[in-house]
Parts: structure tokens; C-alpha cells; sequence
């Protein structure tokens, strides 16, 4: 090690919208994307005397979230008032849970950035669940300082996961988010769209320097205002640089100076520092008089647990060891989600070759997807369809080149079957002696090629194939090469 | 007729029976709202046009033969600190000076529903904090009784408003004692129910875990009529009781005669009770002896504590209630534009809250802002709250050696305005009784006990255990009937 080797030190807090119809502590719709203000009501403006009520729906959906990340359920949780004042918190308080998470200590695990058949693990310290604040727009165009409020998303249930800060590069945190993100969908609870600031991240940062013989810790700094995985990526990479070379600088360590909170500018690429007034300012939490302490009963959690669904990892092990696929392909089918594992598991129950749907669903399935922008579950071609025009290439009814046309042709006509394509596509088995008539004449007019592979030359076969389908698009590859083949040698031994 | 020294039920029977109309009682109370309102200061708005309104429709539904409640047409003064669609909810403040509420509070309601008619919005104390209504910006509340001398507070207009003959009901919140002690100094009744019996649904908080709304009244039934009509589980309040709502106006005339009536030790002996409330008490205990009750000896050993208790819990409570009113949502907001602050937010956020609160609120506002701050929240709040905990032991204990205790409402009778108003802990050492009641959630009740020799109204005070309501009005009924009999209403020219 060098004088100045360091360790990154991050841990991540994640902000995630949960999917429910309606708020957390009142009846107002979650949609996104509503005309400003329209989606409130006395509750969520914290006009005077009104009172919320708790959105059990909210909390069905973090207990589920809790206990796919391993998490502890509390038996008994309560809610606690976040008093601060900020115009896009109308009651001038924020409604959350301070000292009793209702999901504490757990862990997720995700494929090692640096070697894929190995683990990493994070710890989660908690998972609380909050409301979420309204969204202030400044518009600073005019030449005066507007700034203009809407409240549509205020009290819009939060789901805030902290880890553990077990996180060592950029490269981790991106690996954890990835997974985490991928969770989430799988369960369900959130819709995940970053743009849509339905999953937010911060992230707390900090080195481990070993000089002169002990560890330093520098400050700790909270980032923010990271809107991509991708930012968080750039912004830990560029926060990790500026930490050390202001410790080069400064050598100021962990406890010297307050900690500090800096924004990242996806333009300029660069963190900096926030008001620190915030980060100061005392939240005066106290328990919620307005709501009752919520009663988790174990029956609770027990459905809750029975009601998961297969998760990420579990499906990933189960590719590999059930249907033999590589780690990187499964992790290829997992990572596009459930719809499409259950596109895979329906292929493969009628009777088609787990790899070969692998290889089919990474190619073509995907990249039909990916051309009409569709979900899997409106692909034209369903499951059980492709796995029987897979079951006609292993019983050499066609060639992989044709089922892709067979395919792509019923992409454009979903309700045809494999003999209407066949026929529309002039597809149709052909007669032995006829390709070999083919190869006759191909051997006759390409005697160069004759010659090459007399001469130990294999290559050339591959354009026969080529002119072969050129004559009849039916013959199968295979054949073709086969019957070359053995005409060639049956010449060398004839002349 | 004197409409104003009938009770409510009395004046419901009549209306319902045609021999008076809604609109002609709605008339009467207007009337003399009209002619008294300028000396009394009991109504800080008064709806005549809304209210003459819903009483020809009340006219003519019973005319239609329609069912209606006891209530139906019957006259009621709303505390202005519920909210109501058609009228400003000001709650004595500045801030909220011009706000109306887009919704009526749950109780607000029921009340319309029971075909009460609301008169207008009564006077407090600004957000409910005080014991004097002398904190509003509408002026002090007078009492009837005695014009230089204080209504009682928060509820002084809802009591005023009774004791000046100006509505044969009203409503009030009690947090400390603001329905109670008012009544007690205006010579009324009034009813602070169970924590969680009557929806704080549209109640403007002001601490939450103490808040409740409850009626005031000349007659003991009319509390049990109006408590009916507003009690009850409210699925838009979390804190709300899911029990079902008995039929207290049926339940008064029960006989007491096998109840432990508990008299609390710490009241009746403490040295600055007034001698003459102190013998108003004996009365009631020898006259409900007479009746059959046992008498018990009930000691409340923390009660001592329940001041101090009362005034870190409230204003923690309420600092945070109150935090909502900064100026940028609704509410006054204070210019600032030719400030040019450092931070144009945070000025408007000080100069709207330093001129929309009152000394008192923002007096409270600091206190708990303080105790919940890092580093003192364990010696005040949590040890509050712990303190809390021993009081409604000290109830729970004594509720297994009586069904209802008896004692003072206040330890005075109502003092001058002006006195205290220079002297915060003065004026809070006169919530000692009351804020127990507050402070372990259990209902309690003050009625009119005779008046002193200066001619000021005497009260007492009956508290029972969670949801005891009806044994406090049978009690109260009792005393009522027998014993303190009395034109209600003050003398007004
Ligand atoms: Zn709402």
C-alpha cells in the first residue's frame, strides 16, 4: 500500500414513491404529471383542523418491500412530526418515523461489479415510511425571483431505505441501486421512474485514508440532486477525487468540520456545497399526536411474506441450476423483469430447449421489444408460439435463417399459424434430390471452390451455402454442406 | 315570553310543536344579540341572514311533517374555532382574520344535520390560549355578570353568549379547562367530553392530545341533547372513539343513590380555593349523601404536577399545530418586498408570524419550541409526557373507589379583566382543576353551584372515568334539580 491509499466510503439513502391509488394520510390521488394544485384536498394543504388518516395500503406495500430486503418487521411502529418550515411543506412539518422504522436491519444482496460469480452484501440500517413534500418551481426568466408551488405531490407515501455505508466505489453503488431498483419492480411497491422522482437517492460519502501509519476519516458529505444512476455515478467518482485532493490540501478529517451537504450539476459535472444551514437546523421531532401508534400483527407479516413474489436472486439461481443458463444470461433475463422470466417459463413448459429460448428471447425477442418500444406481455408472438417454432429447428422441420423470417413474420400477421407462414413465406420441405441437383450444378459452376477444398481449403463452403438458398430458399444449410461435402471428396477420389 | 330562560330541549319541544317557529326564536336570540353584543363582546360574527335562512327551512320542513331531532330549529353559538363553510373561521387571531374554511368541521355537521340553527361564531382567546378571552382581536369578552370582570376563557364568548341571554346553546373546546372554567365564572354548564368522543375533525388544533370540542348549556339535559348530536366514532379522525353513542337524554334521570361520589383531597383542601367555592363543594356532597350516595376520601397525588405538565405538553403541541401559519399558503402575509433581506423567504416567514400572533401565542410558540429542542426534549417533553402518565394512573386508581369525582371548577370566582394579563403563570395557576381531565382524556363537567355574596357565579365540578359522560349527567341532573335552581341568565339593560 502507498503512503496515501484511501477506502470509499459510501452509504446510500433512497427515497421511494410508493405505487398506491391514493396518499398516504388522505384520499387524493398519486397520479403524476397533473395540472399543478388539482390533486389536493384539506388534509394534504394542512389547512387548519384537518386531520390524517392512515393509507393502510402504504403500509402493506413497505412491509412487503422490508421483508424482500431481509428486514426486521416492528411489532409496534409510531409516527413523528419533522417540524421545518420550507413553503412545499404546508403544515410546516413532515409526517415520518424517527425512532421506530417499520422496517429495520436488513440486507440486500448483487452481483460483485468486479467478479461476476461472487456476491456483494449491503446492510440496511432501516426503511421508514414519510410523506412526501410539494415541488417548488423557481422562475427566475422573468428577471424577478417566482417562485410557484405545487402541492399535487405532497403527503405522497415514502418508502426511505438507508444502507449501511458498506459501499466501496462508484461501480458498488451502482450495482446496489441496480438491484434495488430491480426489487422493487419485481414487488411492485414502486414504479421506479427517476424522472418522474419516483425514486430518489442521496448518497453519503467519505475516505478512509491510510497515511503515516493510521486511518484518517475525512468529512463526511451528504450529495444530492442526483437524477440517474448514471449521476450517481459520475457525481461519487468526481466526490471521491475532490475529497481527497481537498485533504491534500486542507488535511481536515471526520469530526473538524460540520457535515456537509453538496449538490451535483449533471451539466457542469461537479459537486457543490449547499446551504449548510440546513443540514444544522434542529427537526424537533415528537410523536405525532394526531395518529395512533400502528400495530403490525405477526399474521400480518406472515401473508405478507407467503404473498412474495419469486425474487431477482431466487430467479437467477434458479435459471442456472433448473435450465443450466450462464450467470450472465439469466441475470440478461431477470434484469428485464418478471414478464419476461414468465415469458421464458411458459416457452420452456412447452417443451422448448431453455437455452435455445434464452438465446432467442436475448436476440430476437428483445430486440422486437426494444423496435416497437412494447412490453413483452403485447410481443405478437407468445410464448408457447415461439417454443413451437423452436421445437421445429430441433426436429429439422426448418432452419434457424427461416424461423427468424417465420418470426418476423408473425410479428406482422400475430394471427397466422406455422403452416400459413410456411406457405405465405414459400417455405416447404424439399426433396433430397432436388438440393443435391443444386450441389451438383454449384460444384460445376464454381470450380475454384472444387479446388480450395481439395486443398485442405474448408472456407469456401460457406458461399456455396449462400448461392444454394439463392437457388431455393428451402435448403436447409446443413444439407447443403453435408452433400457438398461429399460430392467434392467423391470427386477427388474419381479423378 | 322570556325564550332565553328556557332550555334548549324546551324551546326544540315548542318549535316542534308549532307554537313557536324556528325563525321566531332564531329572531329573538338576533335581537338580542344585537342589543347586547357591543358591552358583551360574545359573538365575534353574527350570521342573521344564514340563520333566519335555516330556520324557515326548519319552519317548513316540520310544517311538511318531516322527523326531525329534538334540536330541530333550535339556536346555537359556534366557538370560532371550528371550521365552517359559510362563516370565517378566525380563531381570534390576526392570521387567520379573513380565513374561511372550504369544509365544516365533523361536529359542524352533525349539528346541521340535527337542524340546529348556528347564530354566528363566538370569542376567545387567539387559538384558544388563555383563560380570560382578552387575548382576541376582537376585544375581551365581559361577563355578563359583572361587565369589568372576565367571561373565563378560551370559551368566554360561548358562555357569554348563555349568560347574556343571547343563544339557548353554544359550543365550545376545552384543552386545559376552556370550556369548564368559562362556564363556571358565566354561571352555565359545560361539557368536556372523553378524549376521542367528539370528532376533532375541523377543530383548528391547538394541542392535539388535549383538544376536545363539548357543549355549554343553562340546563344539564341540554348538554346531554347536544353532546348526542355531536358525539361519535369519525373515520377522519384517527383519535376518534369507535364506541356507539348512548342516548344520554334518556339516561339523566337514573337514580345515583348507589354511587361513590370521590372527593379529591388535594382540591378541596388546597389554600387558595375560595371559601365560598370550597362550601359550595360541602353542599353538594351533603345533598348527594341525602340522596344516598357514599361519599369517598380520593387522593390525586401528582396532581400537584399537572400544571406544569399541562404547559410543556400544550406548547410543544401547539408550536408545532401553529407552524402551518407562515404566511405562504394562506392566512396574513406580511409585505416584505421592500425589505431586501438576505433571505426573502425567511422574512416573509418572521414578519407574517410576528404580526399575525399575539403576545400569548407566540409566548407559547417559544416554550415549546424550546422544550422539543435537541438536548432539552428528554428533560421536558418525555418527562411531561412520563408525568403525564402518573396523573392518569392517579385517576385510573381513584375510579376504582368512586364512579364520578366532585370538586372546584377554579380556585376563584371570575377575577378582573386586566389582572392577570401582565402575569402568564398567574392566570395559568387557574387551570389547576381542570387540566387533569385534559391531561388523562376523561370527561368532566362544571355546573352553576349558587352565586357568592358579590353576586358572581359559583361552580363545581364532577369528572368521571373514560366515557362515563351519562354518570356525570345524572349526577349534574341531580344537584341540578334539587339544589341550585336558578334564573340563568344575567341581568342586562
Ligand atoms: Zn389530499
Amino acid at each position: 500500500m502507498t503512503v496515501d491509499a484511501y477506502r470509499q466510503v459510501i452509504g446510500l439513502e433512497v427515497h421511494v414513491q410508493l405505487s398506491t391509488q391514493t396518499k398516504l394520510f388522505c384520499g387524493c390521488s398519486t397520479i403524476f404529471g397533473q395540472p399543478p394544485n388539482t390533486q389536493v384536498c384539506p388534509v394534504c394543504l394542512g389547512l387548519p383542523g384537518s386531520l390524517p388518516v392512515l393509507n393502510q395500503h402504504a403500509t402493506q406495500l413497505a412491509i412487503k418491500t422490508g421483508l424482500a430486503l431481509n428486514c426486521q418487521i416492528a411489532a409496534t411502529t409510531k409516527w413523528d412530526r419533522k417540524n421545518y418550515f420550507y413553503p412545499d411543506l404546508p403544515k410546516g412539518y413532515q409526517i415520518s418515523q424517527f425512532d421506530q422504522p417499520i422496517c429495520y436491519e436488513g440486507f440486500l444482496d448483487f452481483a460483485d461489479p468486479n467478479d461476476e460469480k461472487a456476491l456483494r452484501r449491503v446492510r440496511i440500517i432501516r426503511a421508514h415510511l414519510e410523506e412526501d413534500a410539494g415541488k417548488s418551481m423557481h422562475d427566475e426568466a422573468a428577471g424577478r425571483a417566482d417562485s410557484r408551488i405545487d402541492l399535487n405531490r405532497t403527503g405522497t407515501p415514502l418508502l426511505e431505505i438507508v444502507s449501511y455505508p458498506d459501499m466501496h466505489s462508484p461501480d458498488e453503488a451502482k450495482g446496489y441501486l441496480t438491484e434495488l431498483k430491480l426489487l422493487l419492480t419485481y414487488l411492485g411497491v414502486s414504479d421506479c421512474n427517476m424522472q418522474e422522482g419516483s425514486l430518489r437517492v442521496d448518497a453519503n460519502v467519505n475516505l478512509h485514508i491510510e497515511s503515516a501509519g493510521r486511518t484518517i476519516a475525512t468529512p463526511i458529505v451528504e450529495v444530492k440532486n442526483m437524477n440517474s444512476f448514471r449521476a450517481v455515478e459520475r457525481a461519487l467518482v468526481y466526490e471521491v477525487d475532490r475529497q481527497f485532493a481537498e485533504w491534500k490540501k486542507t488535511g481536515r478529517e471526520k469530526g473538524q468540520a460540520p457535515k456537509q451537504t453538496r449538490g451535483w450539476d449533471d451539466v457542469t459535472g461537479v459537486t457543490l456545497p449547499q446551504r449548510e444551514k440546513e443540514e444544522s437546523s434542529d427537526y424537533r421531532y415528537f410523536p405525532d399526536p394526531d395518529l395512533v401508534p400502528l400495530k403490525i400483527e405477526k399474521s400480518q407479516i406472515e401473508s405478507a411474506s407467503n404473498a412474495l413474489p419469486q425474487l431477482p436472486s431466487q430467479l437467477r439461481a434458479w435459471l442456472q441450476t433448473e435450465h443450466g443458463l450462464k450467470p450472465y444470461d439469466a441475470d440478461v433475463i431477470v434484469s428485464q423483469g418478471s414478464h419476461l422470466v414468465e415469458y421464458f417459463q411458459t416457452a420452456v413448459a412447452a417443451g422448448a430447449p431453455a437455452k435455445r429460448i434464452s438465446s432467442w428471447i436475448q436476440q430476437d425477442v428483445l430486440r422486437a421489444l426494444k423496435e416497437r418500444g412494447i412490453e413483452i406481455s403485447a410481443l405478437p408472438v407468445p410464448a408457447t408460439k415461439l417454443a413451437s417454432l423452436v421445437n421445429a429447428i430441433e426436429s429439422g422441420e426448418i432452419d434457424t435463417s427461416r424461423a427468424k423470417e417465420v418470426f418476423y413474420f408473425w410479428m406482422e400477421n400475430p394471427s397466422s399459424d406455422l403452416v400459413a407462414a410456411r406457405s405465405a413465406l414459400g417455405i416447404s420441405s424439399v426433396d433430397r434430390g432436388e438440393i443435391e441437383e443444386v450441389c451438383r450444378q454449384l460444384l460445376d459452376e464454381n470450380p475454384q471452390v472444387v479446388a480450395q477444398v481439395l486443398e485442405g481449403n474448408a472456407k469456401g463452403l460457406g458461399s456455396l451455402i449462400g448461392l444454394a438458398k439463392k437457388k431455393n430458399p428451402n435448403a436447409d444449410p446443413k444439407l447443403v454442406r453435408e452433400l457438398c461435402q461429399q460430392m467434392i471428396e467423391s470427386r477427388r477420389t474419381s479423378s | 315570553m322570556k325564550l332565553e330562560e328556557l332550555s334548549a330541549l324546551d324551546l326544540g319541544r315548542k318549535i316542534a310543536g308549532r307554537t313557536l317557529s324556528s325563525r321566531e326564536v332564531v329572531a329573538y336570540f338576533l335581537e338580542r344579540i344585537a342589543r347586547f353584543n357591543s358591552s358583551i363582546t360574545a359573538f365575534s360574527q353574527v350570521c342573521a341572514d344564514l340563520a333566519l335562512e335555516k330556520a324557515d327551512q326548519i319552519d317548513r320542513q316540520i310544517a311538511s311533517g318531516m322527523a326531525m331531532g329534538p334540536l330541530a330549529g333550535v339556536p346555537i353559538a359556534i366557538k370560532d374555532i371550528l371550521c365552517t363553510r359559510e362563516m370565517r373561521t378566525t380563531c381570534g387571531s390576526r392570521m387567520l382574520e379573513n380565513f374561511v374554511a372550504p369544509y365544516d368541521a365533523t361536529s359542524v355537521e352533525k349539528m346541521e344535520r340535527a337542524g340546529l340553527v348556528t347564530l354566528g361564531k363566538t370569542n376567545m382567546d387567539e387559538f384558544a390560549m388563555g383563560a380570560s378571552t382578552e387575548t382576541s382581536i376582537f376585544g375581551a369578552t365581559h361577563n355578563p355578570w359583572s361587565l369589568e370582570r372576565t367571561a373565563g376563557g378560551s370559551s368566554g364568548g360561548s358562555a357569554a353568549a348563555l349568560a347574556a341571554g343571547m343563544t339557548p346553546l353554544s359550543i365550545g373546546t376545552d384543552t386545559g379547562g376552556s370550556i369548564r372554567q368559562p362556564a363556571a365564572f358565566c354561571g352555565v354548564c359545560g361539557l368536556k367530553p372523553t378524549y376521542g368522543r367528539v370528532s376533532r375533525y375541523g377543530l383548528v388544533a391547538f394541542a392535539s392530545s388535549l383538544d376536545q370540542i363539548g357543549p355549554l348549556a343553562h340546563r344539564v339535559e341540554d348538554l346531554a341533547a347536544c353532546l348526542e348530536t355531536i358525539a361519535g366514532h369519525d373515520s377522519r379522525d384517527s383519535t376518534s372513539i369507535n364506541a356507539p353513542v348512548p342516548q344520554y337524554t334518556r339516561l339523566i334521570n337514573r337514580s345515583i343513590s348507589n354511587m361513590r361520589i370521590g372527593v379529591v383531597r388535594e382540591q378541596i383542601e388546597h389554600a387558595g380555593l375560595a371559601p365560598e367555592i370550597r362550601s359550595a363543594v360541602n353542599r353538594a356532597m351533603e345533598f348527594l349523601t341525602g340522596l344516598g350516595a357514599t361519599i369517598v376520601d380520593i387522593g390525586l397525588p401528582h396532581s400537584r404536577y399537572s400544571i406544569a405538565t399541562y404547559y410543556v405538553i400544550a406548547p410543544c403541541e401547539a408550536s408545532s399545530n401553529l407552524a402551518r401559519y407562515d404566511g405562504a399558503h394562506y392566512g396574513l402575509r406580511a409585505d416584505t418586498k421592500s425589505l431586501h433581506g438576505e433571505s426573502p423567504l425567511e422574512d416573509m416567514y418572521c414578519h407574517s408570524r410576528s404580526q399575525g400572533f399575539g403576545e400569548e401565542v407566540k409566548r407559547r410558540i417559544m416554550l415549546g419550541t424550546f422544550a422539543l429542542s435537541s438536548g432539552y426534549y428528554d428533560a421536558y417533553y418525555r418527562k411531561a409526557q412520563q408525568v403525564r402518565r402518573l396523573i392518569f394512573d392517579d385517576y385510573h386508581r381513584a375510579f376504582e373507589q368512586a364512579d364520578v369525582l366532585l370538586g372546584p371548577v377554579t380556585p376563584t370566582t371570575a377575577f378582573r379583566l386586566g389582572e392577570r394579563l401582565q402575569d402568564p403563570v398567574q392566570m395559568y395557576l387557574g387551570d389547576l382543576f381542570t387540566v387533569g381531565a385534559n391531561l388523562a382524556g376523561i370527561p368532566a363537567l362544571a355546573i352553576p353551584a349558587g352565586n357568592d355574596q358579590a353576586g358572581l357565579p359559583l361552580s363545581i365540578q364532577l369528572q368521571g372515568p373514560p366515557l362515563a359522560e351519562e354518570k356525570l349527567l345524572s349526577v349534574a341532573y341531580q344537584l341540578e334539580q334539587a339544589l341550585f335552581f336558578q334564573p340563568r341568565t344575567a341581568n342586562l339593560s
